[in-house]
């Protein structure tokens, strides 16, 4: 932060520069990024929310008003669309624990420590549709996981994983597991490399176990790189899903895997329904906005409990 | 003997974290070195004849080298834009005192929200009335606005951990804000810029909704989304898709190990903490 001090001594260094040229700097230095800002977010922004409101009138012209949620709040797709990102809110927590145990079993040093850190962070650096397309071919009703089973004489747990309709949505869940796992536990173990060593030793003294020390050392120490995680993965499966469910399944089975973003697509491109599609921004917007203040309050209050 | 116990039992979570990791990574290689026929008898097995003969055919006849090239010059230039641009905007967030400085920087945040998807019908009508649809300057427009929010939020939490002394020792002896920022706050920043570019750039090779909508023509698409598309042509010779897959992937990779170093610094610094 720039003291007064420090304006001061500037306005001696630059004695033929006026004031006001000095003060525009800070703006002239953000102008470019927010130009670009601006094209990118706030005018598709201002039009979805005018169009969200708007759709071509019977008599040609415009009609204004909230038909546009009307016809999309009730649809059955739109229902099952936003129980499908629910269920993958499930894989937030999921991935949260698994991350921080890893992380801290990677962080105790347990034999070949740096073979698993090298390998835990591949999948995150892969394209969604490799990913993808490799697991359709592992998944598929012929693929390599049904053989794998059959082999095991464990026939009976073969499925269609991606051709069920009550199972495709947690297949790709877990494939979406299988993706982001290793973010979280780089970003956890990041944090563990700068922790006071002394505590666990203090706590071994004391005849605390793997477990006690994990849960009041180790949790706490994490506590604010897990409430960033988990923050950016609930928006992650809320909005950046769409690539996942288009490359394994389309939407299908029966249109069992809709999210709210494969629903946007659809309507805005293959319906030629934008009014629509923007409704359906607006309401994931909603949703997003939702998030965060939820995670805000959260936060206060926590800080507040903590003095 | 108990402590050889439990090491036992820490192995187990880990090594099945390693085994679901590199199966399938391992299924998207030893396939691409195959023949058909292999693939078909056994789809883990290890190739009777190794060869790179789907590769060849991933490369003949089709213009992935052009593919190669487009996805490239995208990544490079929106990776190179956001990063400058990232970093102008930043480093008065971080370090200059003027109005509005709070609200723009807590803009960030709920612009990282904004699911691509929603923007695509209006960006769609910005292109085609700057007639720039499948013309690769959209998408790598598009990305730059996509990458700068985490770009600003990232380089800022990491200036503001510069010491104010540096800089105002450097304005003392004379310097102006650019030679301020290009000769005392860049080249402290190295893990940070070298964290935002490698995940902006992993981002833009990988990318596939925006380059999907908007370069249409074969000519102009990126590596991704010609893998994407053309899918079922390869469906009846998987080796031929697993050996595109994998050059695809092998840039990411490159990248990915040449940056790793700086990663866990720059995004722990990214995360606030």
């Amino acid at each position: 932060m720039t003291s007064p001090l420090t304006a001061r001594r500037a306005t001696r260094i630059h004695p033929g520069q006026g004031a006001r040229a000095r003060g525009l700097i800070p703006y002239l230095l953000i102008a470019p990024a927010a130009l670009v800002l601006g094209v990118v977010f706030a005018y598709p922004v201002a039009s979805l929310v005018k169009e969200s409101v708007s759709s071509p009138g019977l008599m040609g012209g415009t009609e204004h008003g909230l038909q546009n949620f009307a016809a999309v709040l009730p649809d059955p797709l739109f229902h099952s669309a936003v129980l499908n990102n629910l269920r993958l809110f499930l894989a937030v927590p999921v991935l949260t624990v698994v991350a921080v145990l890893l992380a801290t079993l990677l962080f105790e040093r347990v034999r070949g420590w740096r073979f698993y850190r090298s390998i835990i962070f591949l999948p995150y650096v892969l394209a969604v549709p490799v990913v993808g397309i490799v697991f359709s071919y592992i998944l598929q009703r012929n693929g390599l996981l049904n053989e794998v089973l059959r082999n095991l004489h464990l026939s009976a747990l073969t499925r269609d994983w991606l051709g069920d309709s009550g199972l495709a949505i947690w297949s790709v869940w877990a494939v979406i597991v299988w993706q982001q796992l290793g973010f979280g536990v780089v970003l956890f173990l990041a944090r563990l490399s700068s922790i006071d060593l002394s505590l666990y030793e203090a706590a071994e003294l004391d005849g605390a176990g793997w477990w006690q020390q994990f849960l009041h050392i180790t949790v706490p120490y994490l506590a604010p790189v897990i409430e960033f995680f988990v923050t950016l993965s609930l928006i992650n499966m809320l909005s950046w899903v769409f690539n996942y469910v288009f490359v394994m399944t389309g939407g299908g089975p029966v249109r069992s895997t809709y999210v709210l973003e494969l629903l946007i697509y659809q309507k805005a491109f293959r319906d030629g329904l934008p009014n629509l599609a923007a409704a359906l921004s607006m309401l994931v917007l909603a949703f997003a906005v939702v998030l965060l203040s939820v995670q805000s309050v959260l936060r206060h209050r926590i800080e507040r409990m903590e003095g | 003997m108990r402590s050889t116990a439990t090491g036992l039992v820490k192995q187990i979570p880990l090594v099945l974290v390693a085994v679901a990791i590199l199966v399938p990574l391992y299924f998207l290689l030893v396939n691409s070195l195959k023949s058909n026929t292999d693939f078909i008898a056994s789809p883990l097995g290890p190739p009777t004849h190794a060869s790179l003969r789907a590769y060849q055919e991933a490369v003949a006849g089709r213009n992935v080298g052009l593919l190669f090239l487009n996805s490239t010059l995208i990544a490079v230039t929106s990776v190179a834009a956001a990063t400058v641009l990232g970093a102008l905007a930043a480093y008065p967030l971080a370090k200059m005192r003027f109005r509005g400085r709070e609200l723009l920087f807590r803009l960030m945040l709920p612009l990282m929200v904004i699911p691509p998807i929603a923007l695509l019908v209006p960006l769609y009508q910005v292109m085609s009335d700057f007639g720039l649809v499948d013309h690769r300057l959209s998408v790598i427009l598009i990305y730059i606005g996509i990458m700068l929010p985490f770009t600003v939020y990232l380089l800022r939490n990491f200036f503001v951990s510069l010491p104010d002394d540096l800089i105002e020792s450097a304005q003392l002896d004379g310097c102006g804000t650019f030679t301020v920022l290009w000769r005392v706050v860049l080249p402290l920043s190295v893990p940070a810029l070298m964290t935002a570019a490698v995940v902006n750039f992993v981002f833009a090779w990988n990318e596939l909704l925006i380059a999907l909508v908007f370069l249409q023509s074969e000519t102009s698409r990126t590596l991704v989304v010609g893998l994407t598309v053309f899918r079922s042509r390869y469906s009846l010779d998987v080796p031929v898709l697993m050996a595109g897959l994998t050059i695809a992937t092998i840039p990411v990779l490159l990248v990915y190990l040449i940056g790793q170093r700086f990663l866990v610094r720059g995004l722990l610094a990214g995360s606030g903490k």
